[in-house]
């Protein structure tokens, strides 16, 4: 914070207001509207009227909508742990490589991003279908009896969404991770630790803040996901994100959908505050 | 099909707007009629409006409408600043209704139009004083479909989706209000749909569906995801659009359309005009034309959508009428549950499927 007080900084403090301004139009002013949305009246067999009232809150408050918010939550921090813990081992492997594999490792990782959920959805309920997909292959070697599918399932579904995440946290991760010191693992290797023990010991504790920077990259994105769950789950790994989509879309009752978009940005917000206040305390000691 | 064409709803509205100049020309005496945009509206336009305007002298403006309810909101709010964006519309069962409740449709004279006669009571919409304001403009089944190849015999009744050895193997819609599934299991196990009429009859029937759930692999809300694992074989049997499954099975791919002993669901849109519009005679003249058996047959021929006329009056060959009919009598949803009931139904929908 000290040099934000010097008198001279690199930019002028005005240019501060095109991003603020940019903020407020469009985060801060949708997000009002979808405030006040939740809270309007649904009128039953037609839209919403104006209005103030707790009624698509109080629907949301039930064990149904509590286990449904369970399973999203459930399912995304799974998907951030799983990404996190491959791709860090990834991204510390990756950082002694020479600069031209790393170059071409980022791009291949790079192009992934170019991939629509639609896409990636379709190919891996092909790649896991029974009429043409790995079952096939278990079963000519055989692994299992016949074919057999293996989506929709939760496998299929963490599988869709680590394919959307890890590439997010090798990036968060990559540039921290190449820029430690191969000497402070080195010092501790002379002094008799293994290599497993440094590893944990050392690299894990002063990348912290790095992987939990990447968790809650994870967790966030995919707990917006709503196309996978369907593609890919069985009606009992349907997010919020799904019901949302059912209620704004299929039943018009866009009260309700906001008033399940608020909560479910209270929670992940919640969650978020709790990830990033654990990694910063043990960062900083 | 709901997806597909409300896709093709909101490109062609997209397009229309980028062509509104045009639009604006053309208007004058024209009569403005609405139709799902995309296929729909690209089949009128070639195969219907030409006929009609060669027949009748009245000029047709085509306007490409959304499906479901933002049409009526739309239509709602322009009738209360004493506009109508279009005179006649083909709505939605549901969307219908709620029009219905809230008098948005203009009351029409039954005296001039002589053609309404055919069509069956369930395709003549009147309000509760009796007054006419719509009818029947196009009409679809939803039927039980198999893989020929898992499923050497076609299935003969809708209780092969409750049996055993399906287990893990249908592909369903996943809402109550597009698959019609309570209809449908009413039908088949409790004599009709009559049932629905309570909520207790709904949770009973809700209750009989809970019992097929292991034998779901793919609730779908994507038609194509379904389809596609429907001719791989990979999800065998399912519900979906009879005219769709013909038209794959004579491409070649390994699919077939049953109607079921115990019938099919029959969905279909009406055509309403809004109380705002200033063309009345001449959208009484076109609901009218458009109730004719050979309108009726021109449109199953070139649509693909079932005659809203009893086939006896169209002069469709056998081949012709199976691919988009059939004589058995037909299940017809019960669009007042979603309307009067919507909320709670969806509510207890989800808690059915995902419990």
């Amino acid at each position: 914070m000290t040099h934000l007080a010097e008198p001279e900084t690199a930019v002028p403090r005005w240019i501060a207001l095109w991003p603020a301004l940019m903020l407020g139009l469009f985060f801060l002013v949708p997000f009002g509207i979808m405030l006040s949305v939740s809270v309007a009246h649904r009128v039953e067999g037609g839209f919403f009227e104006p209005g103030f009232e707790w009624a698509s809150y109080i629907r949301f408050l039930t064990p149904f909508f509590g286990r449904v918010l369970a399973v999203s939550l459930g399912i995304s921090l799974a998907a951030a742990a799983i990404c996190v813990v491959l791709a860090f081992p990834f991204t510390v492997f990756l950082a002694t490589m020479s600069r031209t594999v790393q170059t071409r490792v980022l791009v291949v990782l790079l192009s992934v991003l170019s991939l629509s959920e639609v896409i990636i959805g379709f190919s891996l309920s092909t790649l896991l279908s029974q009429t043409a997909g790995i079952g096939n292959l278990f079963a000519a070697i055989g692994l299992i009896d016949a074919p057999r599918a293996y989506t929709p399932s939760l496998f299929a579904l963490l599988t869709g969404l680590c394919y959307l995440g890890f590439p997010f946290a090798v990036l968060v991760l990559y540039a921290p991770v190449s820029r430690l010191d191969p000497e402070i693992v080195e010092a501790a290797r002379v002094m008799g630790a293994s290599a497993a023990r440094a590893f944990f010991g050392v690299v894990v504790p002063l990348q912290r803040g790095a992987l939990t920077g990447a968790f809650i990259l994870i967790f966030v994105f995919t707990l917006g996901s709503y196309l996978l769950p369907q593609l890919l789950g069985r009606p009992e790994h349907w997010t919020l994100s799904v019901h949302i989509t059912d209620q704004a879309i299929y039943q018009a009752n866009l009260p309700f959908a906001a008033a399940m978009s608020v909560f479910l940005m209270l929670v992940a917000l919640a969650l978020v505050g709790l990830a990033s206040l654990a990694g910063r305390d043990r960062g900083a000691a | 099909m709901i997806n597909r064409r409300a896709f093709l709803a909101a490109t062609s509205a997209g397009a229309a707007m980028l062509a509104a100049p045009s639009v604006l020309r053309a208007s004058g005496a024209a009569l403005k009629v609405g139709t799902y945009g995309g296929y729909f509206q690209n089949s009128f336009d070639k195969f219907i409006y030409p006929d009609f305007t060669k027949e009748t002298g009245i000029e047709i403006e085509s306007i490409g409408e959304p499906t479901g309810e933002a049409w009526l909101v739309q239509l709602g709010q322009a009738a209360r600043a004493n506009q109508a964006p279009a005179d006649v519309s083909m709505m939605a069962q549901v969307a219908r209704i709620k029009g219905e409740r809230a008098g948005l449709w203009a009351k029409l004279d039954e005296s001039k139009m002589k053609n309404l006669g055919v069509l069956p009571e369930h395709f003549v919409h009147h309000y509760e004083d009796g007054a006419l304001y719509g009818t029947g403009a196009v009409s679809w089944y939803v039927s039980l479909v198999t893989n020929t190849a898992t499923y050497p015999e076609a299935p003969t009744s809708w209780k092969a989706l409750w049996a055993p050895e399906q287990k893990d193997k249908l592909g369903l819609m996943s809402l109550a209000s597009n698959s019609f599934l309570l209809e449908i299991t009413a039908t088949t196990f409790f004599g009709g749909t009559d049932i629905l009429k309570t909520d207790d009859g709904v949770l009973q029937v809700m209750a009989k569906l809970a019992e097929l759930k292991p034998n779901v692999r793919l609730w779908y809300r994507d038609e194509g995801q379904f389809q596609q694992a429907l001719e791989t074989g990979e999800i065998p049997m399912g519900e979906y659009y009879h005219d769709v499954t013909g038209l794959a099975a004579s491409q070649g791919k390994p699919v077939r359309s049953t109607f079921p002993e115990e019938g099919a669901v029959l969905d279909s849109g009406s055509w309403v005009v809004s109380k705002a519009s200033k063309m009345l005679d001449q959208a009484q003249v076109f609901i009218d034309y458009m109730a004719q058996p050979a309108v009726q047959a021109k449109l199953s021929r070139n649509v693909g959508t079932a005659p809203t006329v009893p086939r006896n009056l169209t002069d469709l060959t056998d081949a012709e009428f199976a691919a988009v009919s059939s004589d058995k009598a037909p299940i017809l949803p019960l669009s007042t549950l979603y309307v009067d009931k919507g909320d709670w139904v969806s509510q207890k929908w989800s808690e059915l499927i995902t419990g």
